[in-house]
């Protein structure tokens, strides 16, 4: 069983099969290395909630739908629902909980707060980590844009307008 | 989810050899069918190999004007690389108006072309359903069908290929660069997807293990002039109930030169020859472009449910030519430029 990274090697040569029972999994989230024993068909939201304790990504549908479970992988994002944990090896992983500096909120959790973008809260952490993606990747130019490119995150409150509104502000203010 | 083994790729042919030799193996590229189905117990596969390191992820254009795409390339990369929105607008708009941002970061190229079909029977890994379970009927033809097809259809299946992009690919003769147990092979696009006829379980021509590589878009000038139309129940995020990938090439009021495919309306991605064939030398009026829409959709076969797609495919057809047909519609040009 191989500690980490790409399991082989050489053309040609028999590929190391691990599993199907626990495995030893060397994860990167939020900058820190972490050693978990967890079977192949963990997911990433999964590996995260249960065995790490980061409990910031949500499990809303568990089927690619909702986007509570949005994280960043490699500076991306992506569902971690639908991500297995073990395909993260040698990659970055990046929470909702990565997001703040030393004792001080990220400037978009600071909007979220300032816009009122949120009632219950449980799709804040997926909005969040795909707001300050979408505004790295340059989609949002006006609110229709920002409404297409924020279309993977289902807010079952209908708190889209001060979502809106706390994405026009951090935009504006870069 | 049941237990599966799992092992990482990291070049093409150990990858294939691997899933080859084994039939209870699946490639895993960006996962969102596969973990997906899986999960759903749609899906059964006993070990998985990750073939997300291969290095298969290139965006090129090819000197003449056509463009390469490696099947492990992601559709968000693809739909911002700048030579596929110049050369190839239609490819561009069917991937960005495709599922969401954050499935566009995962989701391959490839993979998008095998992803599978959104027929709720199908998924719901317990009704009776031919293309799950072969031999065990069709649920959708007497059930809940509104948004099956109507084109290609059999008494067996009547699933819609859920894919945008392989619409727009299927309008531009790309063709489909596999590895299989056998060596290297390529497939024009219309053969890489098949009719569900009397087997819905096979829906493209591939061998067990073998790997899409790439997709070739032959150079095509008049694809400079193009769009893909998308009807919906929602405006974003949402399948498409009818779509229109079109190219067209306008010279003093007759088409020149025009490529259709049609998707959200058919079981595989539907190039519409017979629409093209009305439609070349006729002039750009409306009442051509309803008789080339009518001409395309007459062997339609509706049930109760879904009968509408049969007027709103045609109204869709009508849109999109108006919108290219006077040189002012996205991906506009003089369409005769080069």
């Amino acid at each position: 069983m191989s500690a980490r990274g790409p399991a082989l090697t050489e053309r040609g040569a028999a590929l190391e099969e691990r599993g199907p029972g626990p495995v030893r999994v060397r994860l990167s989230v939020n900058g820190t290395e972490h050693t978990l024993d967890i079977e192949p068909r963990v997911s990433l939201l999964d590996a995260l909630r249960e065995r790490l304790d980061l409990t910031g990504a949500k499990k809303g549908c568990d089927q690619g739908t909702c986007g509570a479970c949005t994280v960043w992988v490699d500076g991306r994002r992506v569902l971690a629902c639908l991500t297995l944990a073990m395909t993260c090896e040698g990659r970055e992983v990046t929470t909702v909980e990565g997001l703040a500096g030393e004792g001080e909120l990220h400037e978009m959790q600071r909007a979220f707060i300032a816009e009122d973008a949120f009632q219950c809260g449980f799709c804040t952490p997926g909005q969040i980590m795909s707001a300050v993606a979408l505004i790295e990747e340059g989609h949002a130019g006006n609110d229709a844009e920002i409404k297409e490119w924020m279309s993977g995150n289902i807010c079952r409150c209908a708190a889209y307008p001060h979502i809106r509104a706390a994405i026009r502000a951090v935009r504006d203010r870069a | 989810m049941r237990p599966i083994t799992y092992l990482r790729a990291t070049d093409t042919a150990t990858a294939v050899a691997a899933v080859s030799t084994d039939p209870t193996s699946d490639f895993l590229a960006g996962g969102t069918t596969e973990v997906d189905l899986l999960r759903q117990n749609v899906l059964n596969p006993r070990r998985l190999v990750d073939i997300n390191d291969l290095p298969l992820t290139g965006i090129e254009g090819t000197p003449d004007g056509g463009l390469r795409i490696g099947a492990l390339a992601r559709m968000s990369d693809v739909a911002a690389a700048p030579v596929v929105r110049e050369r190839f607008p239609l490819i561009a708009q069917a991937l960005e108006l495709g599922a969401s941002a954050q499935l566009r970061n995962m989701a391959s190229m490839g993979g998008n072309l095998l992803q599978r079909v959104r027929c709720s029977y199908f998924r719901d890994a317990e009704s009776a359903c031919n293309k799950r379970e072969p031999g065990t009927g069709c649920s959708a033809i007497e059930g809940f069908s509104r948004g099956h097809a109507v084109l290609g259809t059999s008494e067996h299946c009547i699933a819609t290929h859920p894919s945008d992009v392989a619409v727009a690919l299927t309008a531009l003769d790309t063709r489909v660069h596999t590895l299989g147990p056998n060596g290297e092979r390529a497939y024009p696009v219309d053969d890489f997807f098949l009719l569900p006829g009397d087997s819905p379980h096979r829906e493209h021509p591939l061998e067990h293990g073998e790997l899409i590589t790439g997709i070739e878009v032959p150079a095509m000038p008049l694809a400079r002039h193009s769009l893909y139309l998308k009807v919906r129940d929602r405006e974003s995020y949402e399948f498409a109930l009818v779509s229109v990938a079109l190219a067209l090439s306008v010279m003093n009021g007759t088409i020149a030169d025009v490529r259709m495919a049609l998707g959200g309306v058919a079981t595989k991605p539907w190039r519409a020859r017979r629409a093209e064939d009305f439609l070349i030398g006729a002039a750009t009026v409306r009442d051509n472009f309803a008789l080339a829409a009518r001409v395309e959709m007459a062997d339609a076969r509706p049930t109760p449910m879904n009968a509408f797609k049969v007027e709103l495919a045609q109204r869709a057809i009508v849109r999109a030519l108006d919108t290219l047909g006077d040189g002012t519609g996205p991906g506009a040009g003089s369409g005769s430029s080069p």
